[in-house]
């Protein structure tokens, strides 16, 4: 267990590595100059001369590159560029936003993926089962900015029942969380089903329906626990999708966490940020994957860390 | 000139509503202190409360020797002071840190006697060291300043600017009060040089202490004070009761709200909840906003001092042509384009706004003629046309605006490819030599610094700008005009004032006639506030704070 642990967080590192590899070879090909943008329209080219060699722009891709990783190393990103500010000053005051809203996300999905997955296995082959797959596959398919755009638009701006976007309160978290959750419900709620669909014909559950159980009983006593813990190690590989659908949803809800930060980041090609969000996305998806590996064997002791 | 980083149509900077006025100017004190008392306080004005303003993207930085953006521009504006302002609402200077100041005949002089008594947030009292410290920390190359280029006339900055000096020889601190600041050559505009943000005045205790984090963390002596800033949600401006000027401001405090959506901050607007959406009126919602009264009642509109324009590379074929250039003057319809953006802009015929001092209004410019266009195209060379690349940055209305132009061109035979970009990246081509043949400047467009000629032509169509990573993205470089923008900057006497303003209309007729660009329209700038905000209109679309004057608007709701 402890060697398999050692070796998946070596290979973590090393996937970090290319990462910061490939992105920073991205941006470093980019034909936006970051400091002409620093001097500003008025400087002289002898201004802006010594402004890349204080940056150290002048140096060579690998100096550069080492240069960050040596820095990355002792815990700094560096600086923005335009801000002026640390990078990881900057990352860590939106951390926890983006935090609030992954878990806010997480508990819609499993509510609703679990529920709908649930309702169609009992009710499989009926136009119940049929409406709800066909509402998870909308919900897998819609781009997150419609859908956001879509409940703000209804329950915000129409209804009044939640602020329009914003941060603070818990009904600012019902919006963003929801649209986040809605494409996670969709893959839940099929998973979900063929888990709960696959139990329901295992021999224990013809036993317990045989000894005269109640139907309720069956259900949520044996089959349900038994299908829902392999669709909840899912969650790590989730954090994945959530990192791509934070910059949609937050920049709609003008939710003040790292995806926004990215975003407004990539419009003014402020490199240094760039860079830190891209690294801290990579390692939560890492992670993730990582913990996901790792839980699978507590819930299935049928699996094997190899 | 601003950078606009991030921009809309619809709140760009700088802007100018009223009619040209000759770069105030006194060669005496006297002079100096009545320009002062030109303001008059706002008798309805009433002290207190507090309003809320909006913003997309966060706050880059506070710091006035960096700030360069419309957004914090006029923040950094209400946190710091410089030796000159503007009279509230107008482009006329005055004295603000300075009582008074002198300058000397031949112009290469200024002196200037420090108002006492100034208290910086911190509760120092502000002295002449102050003065010559935030000068050499703006050039010093270490600050990295966007606007250090602005102080190149002063004595001594090649030097300091390079790093082989640490301060301008030619800022000397006479005593406590009293700045002189020589300069290698007369400047006409220096006293504007002097109103600007990189001007401002701050403590050097308060930037040693912070280093390079003073931006989030600034001191000055402005009329408000930072008391909160909570990244990427929030900052929070406290009136600052110390305020050298008596009376002002009337706001208790400001609010600005950061990460909001234009359109969630108009619908928030309309709910009471925010007093100035600081992004101004979304494009989507413009009419719709133009068409109710009650909404249309609370927009104000001014003019600003902003030029969109297609620029030509004259060193790439076949736009190395003047008549090619001229044609595509003529093919353009620009009354089309305006109507594209709801009329939120007028057609222009000249690199100049229409508020700008030097302004040619006898100006006629290329009519619209595509007939005659396609002519002297034929004329050059070209009956069947060419094929070339338009680069446009990627935000609407841009590319838009960029379809029209194609279409326009595709009339007189010219195929034009659109290039949409990031603006990084539109600013690379540009200021790469013979990489992008046509640009259409919208979202990076020059807005004036200052409301002087000269501010529209050096780095933008002069020499010095038509070199790589420049912004005279038509590489236009004509030496004999180079040389009349000098003598013309020279004339420092106020009572010549007009006569350089001429010299100005001149050089820009004759880059007309050279055609490196095609002016397409000047914006107009829509301001929205809430009922309660009160103030005359001027505030509201002020040619120097953008979007508003904090330091001289109200609100009526307080007792």
């Amino acid at each position: 267990m402890l060697a398999y642990v050692a070796r998946r967080l070596v290979q973590s590192l090393l996937i970090l590595l290319g990462v910061s590899l490939i992105t920073f070879a991205l941006l470093y090909v980019l034909p936006a100059d970051p400091v002409r943008q620093i001097a500003g329209r008025s400087a002289t080219p002898q201004t802006v001369e010594n402004i890349r060699h204080q940056l150290g722009l002048d140096q060579p891709f690998i100096v550069q590159y080492g240069r960050y990783l040596l820095g990355l190393v002792q815990g700094d990103f560096g600086r923005s560029y335009l801000q002026r500010t640390e990078v990881g000053e900057l990352i860590a005051a939106r951390l926890p936003a983006s935090l609030e809203l992954m878990v806010g996300a997480i508990v819609c999905e499993l509510i609703l993926g679990l529920t709908m997955g649930l309702v169609a296995a009992l009710k499989r082959g009926t136009a119940t089962d049929q409406a709800l797959m066909v509402g998870s596959f909308v919900g897998v398919s819609a781009p997150q900015f419609v859908v956001g755009l879509l409940l703000l638009y209804v329950f915000a701006v129409r209804l009044s029942w939640f602020p329009i976007g914003g941060y603070g309160s818990f009904s600012h978290l019902v919006l963003p969380s929801l649209t986040l959750g809605i494409l996670g419900a969709g893959w839940y709620s099929r998973m979900m089903r063929s888990s709960m669909v696959d139990v329901l014909r295992q021999d224990f559950i013809r036993t317990a329906r045989a000894k005269g159980l109640r139907r309720s009983a069956v259900i949520f006593g044996h089959a349900l626990p038994n299908a829902v813990l392999p669709v909840i190690a899912m969650i790590g590989i989730d954090i994945g999708m959530f990192m791509s659908g934070i910059v949609v949803v937050e920049s709609v809800f003008g939710w003040p966490g790292i995806g926004q930060l990215a975003w407004q980041a990539i419009q003014r090609v402020d490199i240094p940020i760039i860079m830190g969000v891209t690294l801290v996305s990579a390692c939560a998806i890492v992670l993730g994957n990582l913990l996901a590996d790792l839980v699978t064997p507590f819930i299935d002791p049928r699996i094997k860390l190899q | 000139m601003k950078s606009f980083l991030s921009c809309s149509v619809a709140a760009l900077a700088l802007g100018l509503a009223l009619s040209a006025s000759a770069p105030a100017f006194a060669e005496d004190a006297g002079m100096a202190s009545a320009k002062a008392a030109e303001y008059q306080p706002d008798p309805d004005a009433k002290e207190g409360g507090a309003i809320t303003v909006t913003y997309k993207d966060d706050v880059s930085t506070l710091d006035p020797a960096i700030g360069y953006d419309w957004q914090n521009w006029s923040m950094i504006k209400s946190l710091f002071d410089a030796m000159m302002d503007y009279v509230p609402g107008t482009t006329e200077l005055r004295p603000a840190l300075a009582e008074s100041y002198e300058i000397s005949d031949d112009g290469t002089v200024f002196t200037f006697h420090l108002r006492k008594g100034v208290k910086f947030h911190n509760g120092r009292e502000m002295t002449a060291d102050d003065v010559k410290y935030s000068l050499d920390r703006v050039t010093d190359s270490k600050t990295q300043s966007p606007g250090a280029g602005f102080f190149g006339s002063i004595k001594g900055y090649d030097e300091v600017a390079s790093g082989k000096a640490d301060g301008l020889s030619g800022v000397e601190v006479v005593d406590p009060s009293t700045v002189k600041i020589t300069l290698s050559r007369p400047d006409a505009t220096f006293l504007h040089v002097m109103a600007l943000n990189f001007a401002s005045v701050v403590p050097h205790e308060a930037v040693e202490e912070y280093g390079a984090d003073f931006g989030h963390h600034p001191v000055g002596t402005g009329a408000f004070k930072l008391s909160d800033w909570t990244i990427g949600q929030k900052l929070t401006f406290e009136k600052n009761a110390d305020y050298w000027r008596d009376g002002v401001p009337y706001l208790d405090q400001i609010t600005f709200e950061i990460g909001q959506e234009p359109i969630v901050a108009l619908l928030r607007l309309q709910k009471g909840e925010v007093d100035i959406p600081g992004d101004g009126i979304p494009p989507a919602k413009f009419q719709e906003v133009m068409a109710d009264p009650d909404q249309k009642a609370r927009v104000v509109e001014g003019g600003q001092l902003q030029t969109g324009y297609i620029t030509m590379n004259v060193t790439m074929p076949p736009f190395d042509k003047k008549e090619v250039r001229e044609a595509v003057n003529m093919a353009i319809n620009k009354d089309r384009i305006v109507q594209m953006i709801n009329n939120r802009a007028i057609p222009a015929n000249q690199p100049l706004p229409p508020s700008m001092p030097g302004y040619d209004k006898s100006f006629e410019g290329y009519a619209y003629d595509p007939e005659k266009a396609k002519a002297m195209l034929a004329e050059a060379g070209f009956a069947d046309g060419f094929s070339t690349e338009l680069y446009v940055m990627n935000t609407d209305p841009n590319p838009r605006i960029a379809q029209a132009i194609q279409q326009d061109l595709s009339q007189i035979g010219i195929k034009a490819d659109i290039q949409s970009l990031a603006q990084a990246n539109v600013i690379a081509a540009g200021g790469t030599k013979d990489q992008a043949p046509m640009i259409w400047s919208g979202g990076m467009a020059w807005i004036a610094d200052f409301p002087d000629p000269s501010n529209f032509y050096g780095p933008i169509l002069g020499c010095a700008g038509a070199v790589p990573g420049g912004w005279n993205w038509s590489w236009y470089c004509n030496e004999d005009l180079d040389k009349e923008a000098a003598k013309a900057d020279s004339i420092v006497d106020p009572a010549k004032a007009d006569e350089r303003d001429k010299m100005w209309s001149d050089i820009y007729d004759k880059v007309m006639a050279d055609a490196p660009w095609v002016p397409i329209f000047n914006e107009q700038r829509f301001t929205m506030k809430s009922k309660r905000m009160g103030g005359a209109d001027n505030l509201y679309v002020d040619p120097v704070h953008i979007p508003i004057n904090y330091d001289y608007v109200y609100v009526t709701d307080v007792q």
